[in-house]
C-alpha cells in the first residue's frame, strides 16, 4: 500500500472539487446533494456543510445511496457484506442533482447509483462529482466535477481514507494481488 | 457533518456500520438453531436496510431481479405466504407457488421428488413449509438451491422468530437483558421455539407462561424458565408475547374450556393495566380476539401486532437476499 496523496493534498483536490461544482450550483432550483456509501457519503456532507455555510440562501437537500442491490456483479460475489439503508427522504423530482463518490473507475457504481435514482424519482438534471478520476472507464460515463486525476495500472486499486470512517485522511494505491 | 441550515429534511449522516467485515455464507436458513449470534444480527441489520425500500414510491429493488423463488406450501398459510410472495417481488424476483393440496404431492409424490422436480425446473431459492419437523433440514443435502424454512411442523419458524426479535430490537434497541414472556400453547408451538433460541442468543431472558399440559417441563433446557401463571409475571416482563391458540387442537382436552384458558392466560384490559406502561404486546396471528387478547389489547397502544406483520417483510427480503448471495 503506497501512500498517493497526503490529508493536505486530499484538502487540496476538496478544495478543487468545491470550487469547480461552486460556479454551477443553481439558485432557481431545489439541490439535491446524494453521497454514495460509503466515502462518497462523506465527501457530500463535508461539500453540504460548506455549501450551507458559504451560500445559505441555497435550498440544499442531502441525501445517501447504497446502490449494493443495482450493481451488475452482484451475482458474482461470494458471500453478502452488511448493507445499510438508502436515506433520500426528500422529493427528488426536477432537482438539481449532485452525485457524489470517491473515486471513478469503470463507471459501474455510477451506471448502479443511476439506476437506484430513477426509481425515486426523475431530477431534472444529474452530475457527477467525485474526488479522484482514475481512467479505467468500461462504461461511457464521465464525471462532470473532478478533484484531482490520477493514474494507475488496472491491477491497482486506488483507496480514498477519510477521517470520518477510516480515522486517517489519504489516497492510497493499493495492489490488488496482495489483498 | 452538515449543518441544519443546509438540510432541510435529511437525517443522513456518515455512520459505521456494526461489522463491515461480516459476510453472510450460509446457503439455507433451516433454522435459528444453527445460526450464530452474528449471523442473527447480521439479518436484523441487513432488514433495516430493506425497510426503507417500502417506503419507496417504487417498491422495487433490482437484487434478485432474473431469480426465481419457489414457494412451496405442503402446509396451508396465508399471511407467511404473502409476506414471501411480497418480498420475493419487492427483489424483482420472480415466483412460482406450490401448494400441498391439490399438487402431485396429494397423487402420492415424496416431498423429496417434488422438490427435486421443481429443482431441475431452474429454480433459485426455495421457500418450504412443512408439517413434518425437520423436513427442509433434510433437503438441505439433497438440493444444490437455498433453502429458508417458512415452518415445520412444530419445530421451528425462523422468519417468525427473526421478525419477532427485530421489532424487539426496534422498540427497546436492544435484546440483551430484555426479558421476554411467551405465553400459549408452546408444547406444539414452533413460534416459541425459534424465539426462544433467537432471543437466547442474543442476550434476552425468556419466561414461558402456559397450563402445564401446554408447557412441557424440559423446555427449560433451552434456557427459559416456566411459569404457570401469567398473572405472576406481569409485573417483570418487557414483552408479552402471545401465541395463538390453535382451535384444532381442541378435541384433545390439553385445556378444559375456552373460556378458562382465556380468563387465566389471556391479555386483557386489567392484565396490561398490571404490566410496565411500555410493555410490548405481540402475536404471529392469526388473532382469535376474545381468546389470546382483547380487542382493547390488540388495539390498543402496547400492541406492535401489526408492526410485527410490516417487519415480517422486511425480514424475509433480507434472508431471501442473504441466501441468494451466499455462493454456496
Amino acid at each position: 500500500m503506497r501512500k498517493k496523496l497526503t490529508a493536505e493534498q486530499v484538502q487540496t483536490a476538496l478544495d478543487t472539487l468545491y470550487g469547480a461544482v461552486e460556479k454551477q450550483l443553481p439558485s432557481d432550483r431545489p439541490i439535491a446533494v446524494i453521497g454514495i456509501r460509503t466515502r462518497g457519503e462523506i465527501l457530500a456532507a463535508r461539500l453540504v456543510e460548506r455549501m450551507g455555510r458559504e451560500h445559505p440562501e441555497l435550498s440544499i437537500n442531502h441525501g445517501v445511496l447504497d446502490i449494493t442491490f443495482y450493481r451488475d456483479d452482484l451475482s458474482r460475489r461470494r458471500g453478502a457484506p452488511l448493507v445499510r439503508a438508502t436515506e433520500i427522504d426528500f422529493d427528488i423530482d426536477d432537482t438539481w442533482m449532485l452525485l457524489v463518490d470517491d473515486v471513478l473507475a469503470t463507471g459501474r457504481s455510477i451506471r448502479a447509483a443511476l439506476g437506484a435514482i430513477h426509481d425515486f424519482g426523475r431530477p431534472q438534471v444529474v452530475r457527477l462529482a467525485v474526488l479522484i478520476d482514475r481512467g479505467g472507464r468500461e462504461l461511457p460515463i464521465a464525471a462532470d466535477f473532478i478533484g484531482k486525476k490520477l493514474t494507475a495500472g488496472p491491477d491497482t486499486r486506488i483507496q480514498v481514507r477519510l477521517r470520518e470512517h477510516d480515522d486517517k485522511e489519504g489516497v492510497f494505491l493499493v495492489e490488488c494481488a496482495s489483498e | 457533518m452538515m449543518t441544519k441550515k443546509a438540510s432541510s429534511s435529511s437525517n443522513a449522516r456518515p455512520s459505521k456500520s456494526k461489522n463491515p467485515k461480516f459476510l453472510w455464507t450460509r446457503k439455507d436458513l433451516v433454522g435459528l438453531d444453527e445460526l450464530s449470534s452474528e449471523e442473527i444480527v447480521h439479518v436484523l441489520d441487513t432488514a433495516v436496510s430493506f425497510q426503507e425500500v417500502s417506503t419507496r414510491s417504487i417498491k422495487k429493488i433490482p437484487a434478485l431481479r432474473g431469480k426465481v423463488v419457489a414457494l412451496l406450501f405442503f402446509e396451508d398459510s396465508t399471511r407467511t405466504r404473502m409476506s414471501f410472495e411480497l418480498a420475493a417481488s419487492r427483489l424483482s424476483a420472480d415466483t412460482v407457488f406450490l401448494s400441498g393440496k391439490g399438487s402431485s404431492t396429494s397423487k402420492g409424490e415424496t416431498t423429496l421428488d417434488t422438490v427435486r422436480n421443481v429443482e431441475a425446473m431452474g429454480v433459485d431459492v426455495f421457500v418450504i413449509r412443512h408439517s413434518q419437523s425437520g423436513a427442509p433440514h433434510q433437503l438441505v443435502d439433497k438440493v444444490n438451491v437455498p433453502i429458508v424454512n417458512a415452518g415445520d411442523g412444530p419445530h421451528e419458524h425462523p422468519t417468525q422468530a427473526l421478525l419477532d426479535i427485530f421489532t424487539i430490537r426496534q422498540k427497546l434497541g436492544t435484546l440483551e437483558g430484555v426479558r421476554v414472556a411467551i405465553v400459549g400453547d408452546i408444547a406444539h408451538s414452533r413460534v416459541a421455539r425459534s424465539n426462544i433460541i433467537g432471543l437466547r442468543k442474543l442476550g434476552a431472558e425468556v419466561v414461558v407462561v402456559g397450563p402445564p399440559t401446554l408447557v412441557p417441563a424440559t423446555i427449560t433446557a433451552m434456557g427459559c424458565e416456566i411459569s404457570h401463571s401469567l398473572d405472576d409475571i406481569l409485573g417483570e416482563v418487557d414483552v408479552i408475547n402471545m401465541l395463538r391458540i390453535q382451535f384444532e387442537r381442541f378435541s384433545s382436552n390439553l385445556f378444559p374450556s375456552l373460556r378458562e384458558y382465556s380468563s387465566l392466560f389471556g391479555m386483557n384490559a386489567d392484565r396490561l393495566s398490571k404490566c410496565r406502561k411500555d410493555v410490548l404486546i405481540m402475536h404471529p396471528g392469526p388473532i382469535n380476539r376474545g381468546v389470546e387478547l382483547t380487542s382493547e389489547v390488540a388495539d390498543g397502544p402496547n400492541s406492535c401486532i401489526l408492526q410485527q406483520v410490516t417487519n415480517g417483510l422486511a425480514v424475509r427480503m433480507a434472508v431471501l437476499y442473504l441466501v441468494s448471495q451466499s455462493r454456496h
